[in-house]
């Protein structure tokens, strides 16, 4: 009890002895099948030589957090950067079984899907508090005005968490990079594609830039 | 038939946050689409994300949500003035929020000029709501 109220204090003036900065968590969020999980097998495989997440053109694959511990990384100056990949399940407002149906699973195996999914959401959102930094991939083939994409930027921002926002799917002819800049001018904005590996040599220096 | 629900910011302003998110969630789980004055707060917004997921049952799927408030960047310093003492004497009633059931609100699309609301059934008209 001590303990915790002494972090809660140390927390509040931003001196927290307990943390060490080896340990900075990197999350990863998003409304679903943005491309959360591509993204972290694709920083896993480059740096580590392993995958990390399942990945699925169904909704809700990832339900539940997925962490990596000790991802190094290095730039172009040789400088690294160590930190816990936190792969997040996708936020949404509304789950439809049936909408798990619709994509080829069976009833009961769809019902669980649902279940876990919105379990899954809430525990997204109950960790946005342990984060140190963020990255929101967004598919950029998508209407980037949605609430959920607004919603998880504006509780970030009220946490001063620092964001990237990834804007993923540019492989894709139907990405509009300029939709998703014009939608938050305030953030940086990189183009990538977790897929293929586009512009992730620039989304790597960027990330030195976001845990500074 | 869509039935709306409009809240005004007086009914709200007095909640607490788990009052005033749950007041909302409420009136959606009637199948009515809400229409409050104002906006919520951004921890009230994930509040009422965490509710919805929690509530989710073969009946309920969830909800559509949507803000359209005034865009800050297009207003003039003496607008952004008005509208910062506006805030602090009559609270943060500046723009409108719409939650609707998922099972009735296909989607809401959002810019910063408007609102299209798509029912689920085709044959509703397409409700558009535009900033003054």
């Amino acid at each position: 009890m001590v303990t915790s109220f002494l972090k809660s204090f140390f927390k509040k003036l931003s001196l927290n002895p307990f943390s060490k900065k080896s340990h900075i968590k990197l999350g990863l969020y998003g409304p679903p099948n943005g491309g959360k999980s591509t993204l972290a097998n694709r920083i896993c495989m480059d740096w580590l030589g392993e995958e990390m997440s399942a990945v699925s053109h169904i909704a809700h694959e990832t339900r539940e957090i997925k962490i990596k511990e000790q991802v190094s990384i290095k730039n172009k100056k040789g400088k690294e950067l160590t930190f816990s990949l936190v792969d997040t399940p996708g936020i949404s407002t509304k789950i439809d079984y049936e909408d798990f149906i619709k994509k080829g699973l069976k009833k009961p195996e769809a019902k669980k899907r649902a279940k876990e999914a919105t379990k899954g959401v809430i525990d997204s959102i109950k960790w946005l508090d342990d984060m140190d930094s963020v990255v929101v991939v967004l598919d950029a083939t998508k209407d980037p005005y949605s609430q959920v994409n607004i919603t998880i930027i504006g509780n970030l921002q009220a946490r001063n968490i620092p964001v990237l926002i990834a804007a993923n799917k540019v492989d894709l002819k139907k990405s509009n990079i300029e939709a998703v800049k014009a939608a938050f001018p305030q953030y940086k904005v990189l183009g990538i594609s977790a897929k293929y590996g586009k512009q992730i040599e620039d989304f790597y220096e960027q990330l030195f830039a976001l845990a500074k | 038939m869509v039935t709306f629900k409009f809240v005004p910011y007086h009914e709200v302003e007095g909640l607490s946050s788990a009052k005033r998110v749950n007041k909302l969630l409420r009136i959606v789980k009637e199948d009515k689409i809400v229409i409050m004055e104002g906006r919520l707060k951004r921890q009230e917004e994930a509040d009422l994300i965490e509710i919805t997921m929690e509530e989710i049952s073969p009946k309920f799927k969830g909800i559509e949500l949507s803000v359209i408030c005034p865009d800050k960047d297009k207003q003039d310093a003496l607008q952004r003035i008005k509208g910062t003492f506006a805030d602090v004497l009559l609270g943060d009633r500046q723009g409108l929020t719409i939650i609707g059931p998922a099972s009735i609100v296909k989607k809401i699309e959002s810019n910063p000029d408007q609102i299209e609301l798509f029912t689920k059934d085709s044959r509703l008209s397409k409700k558009v709501f535009r900033r003054r």
